[in-house]
């Protein structure tokens, strides 16, 4: 057996079925973003680099906009809270509903809460959560966790989501048409809506100048949730801020576009308070919980520029690395280029057993090319991978190099193992003279080799 | 506590930083997509990227009728102040039109009529906001909605919408019907909100 990083692993395991849904959806993906950029903008780069100095000036000045922001969710008569870790966030949510004697809420998708394990915390407390975009309920109900930014079940196919349905009384027989799926959802859907005292969602960004909390769904659930419950709770990440309203222009044009290729996603809500007194529908209380939880690390690294991240997936879907793995052989909420190298420093205590991910990649770029706020992902790969070095984690498959050094410094050694690996060719990998070589091997495909050819040519050159 | 914390461990991460980027700053021009927006009126505009969503146009009550006989949606809610307009000709054409949306029976209605407070040509989106929308349950639950405005209200860009968003405390940009693609990437219409999407132009 060949000892494989972890997310070599999860590649090498995976289920066929589930790899081509995976590689198809993302590359669906991929096209719709490129159709939308390119023909709506002359040049789409422009906007993508004028979206990254927005947010570079914002996180370093993200102490005071956070302060600006505070101020305006107060005016706007929404309560702020502040939680420095995971801890804290749990805490502070569940408390906001402990003091509220809420015991029924549904949720919108958050990747904030998955980072947290906020359903987990809240139902161990005898409070009923109930996750209310399609994807989220899905795997709510199989116990799953998401595999994707944006679409949490594109690892999964119809005929395992009617069996779920079934399986968890949703319908009473099976039925794998997507319509069908969507349709048992929204009667079971809507009635809990209505029966919810609190719904929790995230926030895709903040106006530090007005303290508009936006949100972007496409389904429309969160809206739906909204309206009958009489407490909003928005977990929102602190690098969530934008300076004012006015730059929003730029995010919103961006997020849809390079997440499913929409000019802008369906519902498009900017919320800076509870209800109006005279609305008969909506929440009578607004909270933020402003969320840190290593953010601030980050912040400290020199991978800051992954701060930028508005969530949209687009490296996710154009990665080779990611439509080969799936979303779930990156251990954390956030999958893909974003992922390998958000989570080994986000979850910073997790840096060694995460730190594969930043050497499952080919550097090719495409991640940066497609990135909406410009991060240069490949680079920041590579800090990650010269961190893992100094720290020295092992990782299987990492070549000692005193071996290496020996060979490379003596000509005639070096000629004779050049000719003699030839012999590499035709032997499995576990006759590898030593294990740290088969682990190598066994990560790879080599081309056939042609070691002490290229001397023959030479010598064979200058003698002509 | 976590306040301070939160505030001190940004400062002491960014000490290194010796200049602070500023805002670049922009034109509206720069963020405004010129094709979407086309050469012809931001009404043309907003009714191209609307239908290109699936949403539908309408200034007449006898289409509208004719959707909701053909679809077999006739009991609905409607907005008293749009009664005049819009609910009167449909409870003539024989549908059955309530003013007073019940929560209870939320699941009843087959239409809603509410008010939209504007639109944006450029991206095709309806502007619904709370403080002028009489329940915004009716704007979400029923398969149909109609959002009801006049031509003047319609913004011709995304950063003029931004702009006008003003100091209501919710606002909602709906551009088209609620739809999802969670199911394999198939594209379904009507998912937790309206499947049907409609601007009703009056007058």
């Amino acid at each position: 057996m060949v000892n494989r990083q972890p997310i070599d692993a999860y590649a090498h395991d995976i289920d066929e079925e589930k790899q081509s849904s995976v590689s198809g959806g993302s590359a669906a993906s991929t096209d719709k973003r490129y159709s939308a950029l390119f023909s709506d903008y002359e040049d789409p780069n422009a906007l993508r680099r004028l979206a990254s100095r927005i947010k570079d000036h914002t996180l370093h000045h993200l102490d005071d906009y956070l302060e600006q922001a505070e101020s305006s969710l107060k005016r706007n008569g929404c309560h702020v809270h502040f939680a420095d870790t995971d801890d804290d966030a749990r805490d502070a949510v569940l408390s906001i509903l402990r003091e509220r004697e809420i015991t029924r809420l549904t949720k919108s998708k958050s990747m904030a809460s998955e980072e947290i394990h906020l359903n987990d915390h809240l139902i161990k407390n005898d409070i009923e959560v109930l996750e209310s975009d399609l994807g989220e309920f899905i795997i709510q109900l199989d116990g799953d966790v998401p595999s994707h930014i944006v679409r949490p079940i594109i690892h999964k196919n119809r005929r395992e989501i009617a069996r779920t349905f079934q399986r968890e009384g949703i319908a009473d027989d099976y039925n794998d048409d997507p319509e069908a799926i969507t349709r048992r959802a929204r009667v079971h859907l809507r009635e809990k809506y209505m029966e919810a005292e609190a719904v929790i969602t995230g926030g895709n960004f903040i106006s530090a100048e007005s303290g508009r909390v936006v949100l972007v769904t496409n389904e429309g659930n969160s809206r739906f949730g909204m309206a009958p419950s009489r407490v909003h709770i928005a977990l929102v990440g602190i690098e969530k801020l934008v300076p004012t309203d006015r730059d929003l222009a730029v995010f919103l044009n961006l997020l849809g576009r390079s997440a499913t290729g929409q000019q802008l996603t369906v519902y498009t809500e900017f919320i800076s308070g509870p209800k109006d007194d005279s609305q008969p529908s909506g929440p009578e209380e607004m909270h933020v919980v402003l969320m840190n939880n290593g953010r601030t690390d980050v912040l400290a690294s020199n991978c800051r520029e992954i701060l930028r991240c508005i969530r949209c997936s687009a490296c996710q879907n154009v990665c080779p690395v990611y439509r080969q793995a799936s979303g779930h052989a990156y251990r954390s909420p956030y999958g893909g280029p974003v992922g390998a190298v958000l989570s080994p420093i986000l979850f910073g205590d997790r840096f060694p057993e995460l730190a594969d991910l930043p050497k499952a990649s080919s550097l090719c770029g495409a991640c940066n090319e497609v990135c909406p706020v410009d991060i240069p992902l490949p680079d920041l790969l590579l800090r990650l991978r010269d961190k893992a070095k100094r720290e020295h984690i092992p990782q299987p498959g990492d070549l000692p190099m005193a071996p290496f050094a020996t060979l490379a410094t003596s000509p005639a050694i070096w000629r004779t193992a050049m000719t003699m690996s030839k012999a590499m060719n035709h032997l499995p990998i576990e006759m590898a003279p030593v294990r740290p070589l088969q682990d190598w091997l066994g990560q790879r495909t080599l081309p056939e080799w042609r070691g002490g050819d290229f001397r023959k040519w030479l010598k064979k050159r200058q003698s002509d | 506590m976590s306040r301070d914390s939160i505030l001190s461990k940004i400062r002491s991460a960014l000490a290194d930083v010796e200049t602070k980027a500023e805002h670049p700053g922009f034109e509206d021009a720069a963020v405004v997509s010129r094709v979407r927006l086309g050469d012809g009126s931001p009404i043309a505009a907003f009714t191209r990227n609307f239908e290109a969503v699936h949403g539908r146009v309408m200034r007449h009550a006898d289409p509208l009728v004719a959707l909701l006989k053909e679809q077999g949606r006739t009991f609905g809610y409607c907005d008293p102040e749009l009664m005049n307009p819009l609910g009167h000709a449909l409870t003539a054409a024989g549908c059955t039109v309530e003013t007073r949306y019940d929560r209870t029976r939320y699941d009843d209605y087959e239409f809603g009529i509410t008010r939209a407070t504007a639109a944006i040509a450029e991206t095709g989106s309806l502007v619904l906001d709370d403080a002028r929308t009489s329940d915004r349950l009716a704007a979400l639950s029923p398969w149909i909605h109609v959002a009801v405005l006049r031509e003047e209200e319609v913004h011709a860009t995304l950063p003029e919408a931004i702009a006008g968003l003003g100091n209501s405390r919710n606002i909602i940009w709906v551009t088209g019907p609620s739809k999802t693609a969670d199911v394999e990437g198939i594209l379904i219409e009507g998912v937790h909100g309206p499947g049907e999407q409609i601007a009703f132009f009056l007058d």
